[in-house]
């Protein structure tokens, strides 16, 4: 037993005291034991799965797969894809400042209500909430109806799309924001207008600053987020190739036509980002923890 | 500060942006949010209780719901288990690449549910890596089954039992346990009348996220699950299946079906967490 083996060799040259162990600590079988199970299971639910997704890309080599997402239809993804993230991500950046401005820095009756609001989406279906924006601005309903009306359709469109990708990662910047700002007070803020400076000197020079990396690691979280969403654009987007496929749709769409290759190579491209997005948040957790939110029921 | 009357809607403060900042937040949170969930609520009353209810007492659907539920509260409460398990041991035990791990676990948050479902279904296929040697010394099938159900929703629910545990086993003092073992308990006793306690509200947290999550996940699981009709279907794919065929009551029905019942479950959760706190303050 692996256990054994590490136990034996760790009792060496041993010392009387090195034999008992901690009473805070679990015997020494149990920790091994739990550690190597735990480890186990993570390789075969996470680690396993992640590198299948190389493994099956490149199944029949590099060039395929790259070939495969010079496709025309993927590549109108994958720009559908930066075009949705690119509108839908900025806007609730903007959301989360202001939402954590106005909850932070004022006193207000309705606190409560309007942060049980911003978690909203964090309770619902990704397919409920493409259901909800459909029945709101789908062409069977009168809202929905006057816009196509006139040219502007919501629903199997791209503008549906971004409101379904906001809806999901709404709460992302804002839960990040909050609690940080919550700790900061507003001292510095009044500093800086006894000195004289206007409220937007003050927010560019004092309160941005402060909260800066928090809403970096916010957005990053949104963007992964954004890009990756399913189940709510699913719904939404009327899945036409070349004009509503976001990446995960297009996904599907290759998946379901046996194309394997071509499925795992744009998947491949999403987990590359995945990473990416994992790296630079454990970076600023190591780098800036003080200043993210001292916020550990962190999601 | 000055008081002003009785009630106001907020005190005074000198910092500016309060209407901007406001407005922006309202304006956002009702154009994307409350005017599609009110757009539901104002369909499902249009609908009638005697109609939803005709619904969501069809076969089909009764067997998704049933499905959705039971296995979500599956995938919580192995996760619930596992969670603890791996904050425990990322936080009190010494081991190579623990760092990575540490960063390893936010995946399933980072990671693209269709992604993680057409992964998942490769790798547990009958033909896949591990789907065929589980079949052959198990004789279980695990994709286009129930149990393939449980593992996209464990794999989506993972991190968030760790997430919210780990930071409370942080800040444990050592001190505590120290004094239980001086006091003649043993480890098991520690863990069951010190530890645990400590750690429940936080573990009830996480299993509340994580089973709200695993209600309404789709992505992940539609790939894997084989969708056959009161076997493998869940709630979420028959909304789905229901706006294909444009009937739209019928989807509405299911989605208000789920909020319902998610909405007593975490209430529910909510409670016993309160009682829980109650339960040892008094202790």
């Amino acid at each position: 037993m692996a256990d054994m083996t590490v136990s034996t060799s760790a009792l060496g040259p041993a010392t009387r005291a090195a034999r008992y162990r901690r009473c805070t600590d679990e015997p020494r079988w149990l920790r091994w034991t739990v550690t190597i199970v735990v480890l186990a299971l993570l390789a075969v639910l996470v680690l396993i799965p992640l590198g299948s997704v190389f493994v099956e890309a490149l199944r029949d080599g590099l060039a395929m797969a790259v070939e495969s997402l010079g496709d025309r239809d993927a590549m109108a993804a994958i720009r559908l894809t930066l075009i949705v993230a690119a509108v839908a991500v900025p806007l609730n950046a903007l959301f989360g400042v202001a939402a954590a401005w106005a909850l932070t820095k004022f006193q207000w009756r309705g606190k409560a209500v309007l942060l049980t609001l911003i978690d909203l989406p964090f309770s619902v279906s990704p397919v409920v909430a493409g259901l909800c924006i459909i029945l709101l601005f789908g062409a069977n309903s009168s809202l929905g109806g006057w816009l196509v009306a006139n040219g502007h359709p919501i629903v199997f469109a791209v503008p549906g799309i971004i409101l379904a990708t906001m809806f999901i990662t709404f709460p992302f910047v804002a839960r990040e924001l909050v609690p940080l700002m919550t700790e900061q007070g507003k001292s510095e803020e009044e500093a800086a207008l006894t000195l004289g400076a206007s409220g937007w000197r003050m927010f560019f020079t004092v309160t941005l600053p402060n909260i800066k990396w928090a809403l970096l690691y916010g957005v990053l979280l949104c963007n992964a987020r954004a890009m990756g969403e399913f189940g709510a654009v699913a719904v939404v987007s009327g899945k036409i190739r070349g004009v509503t496929a976001t990446m995960p749709i297009m996904i599907e769409m290759l998946y379901n036509e046996y194309l394997s290759v071509a499925a795992f190579s744009m998947a491949a491209v999403l987990t590359l980002l995945a990473l990416v997005t994992l790296t630079l948040k454990t970076l600023l957790e190591w780098r800036y923890a003080d200043q993210l939110a001292a916020s550990g029921g962190r999601h | 500060m000055t008081r002003t009357g009785a009630w106001s809607f907020r005190s005074p403060s000198p910092l500016p942006g309060w209407g901007l900042s406001l407005g922006v937040t309202v304006t956002l949170l009702s154009l994307v949010v409350l005017l599609p969930v009110g757009a539901l609520v104002v369909r499902a009353a249009g609908i009638g209780p005697a109609e939803l209810w005709a619904t969501i007492g069809s076969e089909r659907v009764l067997a998704a719901l049933l499905l959705s539920f039971r296995a979500a509260l599956i995938a919580a409460l192995f996760n619930l288990v596992f969670g603890l398990a791996l904050a425990w041991v990322l936080v009190r035990y010494e081991f190579p690449g623990r760092k990575l791990v540490d960063a390893m676990v936010d995946l399933p948050f980072a990671l693209p549910t269709a992604v993680a479902g057409i992964a998942l279904t490769a790798l547990y296929a009958p033909n896949g890596a591990l789907g065929g040697p589980i079949q052959d010394l198990f004789g279980v099938r695990v994709a286009y089954t129930e149990v393939g159900i449980w593992i996209a929703l464990v794999f989506v629910g993972l991190p968030f039992v760790v997430r919210t545990v780990q930071p409370v086993i942080a800040e444990i003092e050592q001190e505590v346990e120290e004094a239980s073992a001086t006091l003649g308990a043993s480890r098991t006793t520690t863990w069951r009348r010190v530890i645990l306690p400590m750690l429940t509200p936080a573990l009830l947290t996480g299993f509340a996220l994580s089973l709200a999550r695993a209600v309404g996940e789709y992505g992940s699981v539609i790939f894997i699950a084989g969708n056959l009709p009161f076997k493998t279907e869940i709630a979420p794919l028959l909304i789905v299946i229901r706006l294909e065929e444009f009937d739209y009551d019928g989807a509405v029905a299911i989605a208000v079906a789920m909020l319902a019942i998610s909405f007593v479950l975490l209430l529910l959760i909510n409670l016993i967490q309160v009682w829980s706190r109650r339960h040892t303050a008094g202790a």
